[in-house]
């Protein structure tokens, strides 16, 4: 009896359902949705969400007033060991998201069900620093685009889960891995390389989208007869490193793409490539359609210390100095909170978050005055920064910046020369992290297990809401364990964020209070992103293993 | 011939450790190393494996290459198969390096990272067990293998956690060595109860601790009135109750707990 009226039931839905496929089948993605992404904040398009990279999202279901009535509305198990860093993309109803090491899942955004799984095996020759991680796809039309650990980019169909054409970025011999998402810019698929602490040499390259040509390549480090090849010292640009492992932004009106550059290398002598290291630990603005530079700007010059500039570019229009200006928000790697003018590169402030002793300030142009540290002294922020390539977000009601930080977090470099070998690591050195007992538990690239042996001693996470305005932080949300998460704000005033332990927290965006907050066991290491299907607003966070996705109790 | 001889037992190990101060042979499963592995290992690791693994070989969860935890490999030759092969869907790379290399890293990682040969003076264990049982009276705040009290650190298998080095500084310097996580706390509930414990773990939320009367007691911070960590160690220096000569015996009893 039930099951026959279970049919019957199934035969009327039939009408419904397939009207819903049909959507579904069409919901192509042309570049047009994707520059307009935030006039559908339903859908979350490109890794940042939109192409300012603000992590902003209008939907406004969930409120400070019954964020507490939040509660799990399905989960999804990695099957895969270690850091599980995606950014999911959802498109109408359809979540897109990576496991390692390179593994596509079509995902049904309301249910957690899985549509199709693609496994691209990469070659065992593929090296990584840090984890064989992927931070997710783009999508363009009805195609995904993947980088891969062993430095291909592969097209894949959107509905069957196969894959198109998979083209090499990078010899793998050399290292070359690709880890970020790919940016969709027009006509075009954009991403960098990483291999940074394996002596490549570093790009941005852009590719059709159809066949995977390349289109164009620049090179983070100048070739000779180019500007800049002079901040490099004999060979050493060859193997200088300065990869690009966290995806750009795009400024239509001005058509500029901004990515971030990663170390030098060997990563910790800089003895061994005297100069300022062009393009290294540099913000690059580069013309979309050709790759030109038109500008960049360096942090930290000739760096010794692995501060990495593979931050997130937050494009910001907003009165500087009574002006409204097109600004860029920064916090990098290297401990300094930056403003600078997106249109020129002009430097506008700078101004330590934690405590910074590499340098002892910044000049007019925001250079650093560098304080090298004699050799077996602690210097702050240690080797992973005051923070890292953990997306921030940008909140245009409050006016703040929110991400998180390492606070007091100190490392002791030692540095070594090292030899050049294609495929090996090219470091040039180690470090220790300062801890307060010789031999004690430090903090590392990941949480290291459920008991916290190593404790805020060796320092601490927190949640900085900064007045780009002041260079000031408006609140401080400081965490026991250091902190991985990024950050998402919405329209409604809510900041969602999480950290090594596990608390996925909405905070009040404005003052910093925790409203909600559930504890979902393992790491948080990449930042939430919200959407909305069939008028119900989810909001979805990695932890650990298992992807979990909050909407309001019915 | 020469690996039949350092097939040895650990407290023989840890004797042979105590006697030689240079050149010193570190007893391992496969194979034997010198002291000169030791330190080549450590220089590679430092360079080649650290980034990942952690400066105290920690650093990916489940895995203490300075304990002897893995997750994959228990033999040294397992060892050099997973350098030579990495372990892709894990992230690790595979190495090419040298057979001597190879040795390196493996004698590194099987002495505890510990390759320093620091002149710390290891006595007798048969003779350290009834120090630490009688004089030292140490069973009235740690355990061992199921004997004595919970509220100092379960000592069963300190052997194979601390180097030499560590368990010496906790000996003679308590305080100066204590690791953060065994800090004494103590915290007074909204009821203006007092507990003191020693903390097992803790966020930014919670705190769970041993307390005095040796409960597992777990607190939500915002639901205490008063929550403080010590700085001080309870545990009086050892050479305050032993001699020199003693001490060195008891640093042997505790580098011969390996666990059950």
């Amino acid at each position: 009896m039930h099951g026959r009226l279970g049919r019957s039931a199934r035969l009327l839905i039939v009408p419904a359902v397939m009207a819903a496929v049909t959507y579904g089948v069409h919901a192509q993605v042309p570049y047009d949705r994707i520059l307009r992404a935030s006039a559908e904040p339903q859908n979350w398009l490109t890794y940042n969400g939109t192409y300012n990279s603000q992590r902003y999202s209008t939907l406004s279901q969930i409120t400070p007033g019954n964020v507490a009535t939040l509660e799990s509305k399905w989960v999804l198990q990695n099957q895969v060991f270690g850091a599980w860093q995606s950014n999911p993309l959802v498109v109408d109803g359809m979540m897109y998201l990576t496991q390692r090491p390179n593994d596509v899942m079509a995902v049904d955004a309301k249910t957690g069900r899985m549509f199709w799984l693609y496994r691209y095996t990469p070659s065992p020759d593929a090296k990584v620093c840090c984890g064989a991680n992927n931070r997710g796809v783009a999508v363009l039309g009805d195609t995904l685009f993947m980088g891969t650990l062993d430095g291909h980019l592969i097209a894949i169909d959107a509905r069957s889960g196969r894959p198109i054409w998979n083209i090499e970025v990078g010899d793998v011999k050399q290292a070359y891995s690709i880890t970020l998402s790919p940016l969709i810019v027009k006509d075009k698929v954009l991403v960098g390389v990483g291999g940074g602490e394996y002596g490549i040499r570093g790009f941005v390259a852009a590719y059709d989208p159809k066949t995977g040509k390349e289109l164009w390549r620049f090179y983070t480090i100048p070739g000779p007869g180019e500007p800049g090849h002079d901040s490099w010292t004999g060979d050493s640009w060859k193997t200088g490193g300065a990869s690009v492992w966290v995806t750009g932004s795009y400024d239509p009106a001005l058509n500029l793409v901004y990515w971030g550059v990663g170390n030098p290398g060997p990563d910790w002598n800089p003895d061994q490539r005297k100069g300022d290291n062009l393009y290294s630990d540099s913000v690059v603005a580069l013309d979309a359609d050709t790759g030109q530079l038109k500008w960049h700007f360096q942090f930290t010059p000739n760096d010794g210390y692995d501060y990495d500039s593979t931050q997130v570019p937050v494009l910001v229009d907003a009165d500087w100095k009574g002006t409204p200006s097109k600004l860029m928000l920064w916090a990098n790697r290297n401990g300094y909170f930056y403003v600078l003018d997106r249109v020129t590169g002009k430097f506008l402030s700078g101004v330590p978050f934690v405590k910074v002793n590499w340098s002892s300030g910044l000049d007019a142009n925001g250079r650093p005055i560098p304080t090298p540290q004699p050799a077996g002294s602690p210097t702050w922020p240690g080797n992973q920064g005051g923070t890292n390539w953990y997306p921030p977000s940008y909140s245009p009601r409050t006016g703040l910046f929110y991400f998180s930080a390492w606070q007091d977090y100190a490392t002791v470099y030692r540095k070594e020369t090292a030899s050049y070998e294609a495929g090996r690591p090219f470091l040039g050195g180690g470090f220790t992290v300062l801890a307060p007992v010789p031999g004690a538990p430090t903090v590392g690239i990941g949480r290291r297990g459920p008991i916290n042996n190593w404790t805020d001693e060796v320092g601490n996470g927190a949640v900085i809401a900064m007045d780009p305005q002041t260079g000031k932080p408006r609140w401080t949300m400081e965490q026991f364990d250091v902190t991985d998460a990024g950050m998402l704000t919405t329209a409604t005033d809510l900041l969602f964020t999480g950290g090594r332990e596990g608390y996925f927290t909405a905070l009040d965006a404005r003052t910093g209070k925790v409203l909600w907050r559930a504890s979902l066991g393992g790491q948080i290491v990449m930042a939430p992103i919200t959407f909305q299907v069939d008028g119900q607003q989810y909001v979805s966070v990695i932890s650990g293993h298992t992807l979990v996705t909050f909407g309001l109790r019915p | 011939m020469l690996s039949s001889f350092w097939r040895v037992t650990p407290i023989a190990c840890a004797l042979v450790l105590g006697m030689a101060t240079s050149g010193v042979a570190q007893n391992t499963q496969d194979h034997a190393y010198t002291a000169a592995d030791v330190a080549a290992g450590s220089q590679l690791y430092a360079t080649q494996c650290q980034l990942c693994h952690g400066q105290n070989g920690d650093g990916i969860a489940g895995i203490d290459l300075r304990r002897g935890q893995f997750r994959r490999v228990t033999s040294d030759s397992d060892i050099a198969g997973v350098l030579a092969k990495g372990i892709a869907s894990g992230g690790m790379p595979s190495f090419n390096f040298q057979p001597a290399e190879v040795n390196g890293i493996i004698a590194y990682i099987r002495a505890g990272f510990d390759p320093s040969g620091t002149p710390i003076r290891v006595g007798d264990p048969v003779r350290g067990q009834a120090l630490f049982e009688e004089k030292g009276r140490c069973l009235t705040c740690h355990r061992v293998n199921g004997r004595g009290i919970r509220t100092a650190p379960d000592l069963s298998d300190i052997g194979s956690q601390r180097t030499p080095a560590a368990l010496q500084r906790s000996l003679v310097d308590p305080t100066g060595a204590m690791l953060p996580i065994n800090r004494p706390v103590r915290v007074v509930t909204r009821e203006g109860r007092t507990i003191r414990g020693r903390r097992l773990n803790e966020d930014t939320y919670t705190v769970q601790l041993i307390d005095d009367e040796e409960r597992l007691v777990s607190f939500v911070k915002a639901d205490l009135r008063e929550y403080e960590i010590g700085k001080t160690s309870p545990m009086p220096p050892a050479s305050k109750s032993l001699a020199p000569d003693e001490v060195s015996d008891v640093l042997a009893y505790l580098l011969s707990l390996k666990g059950l």
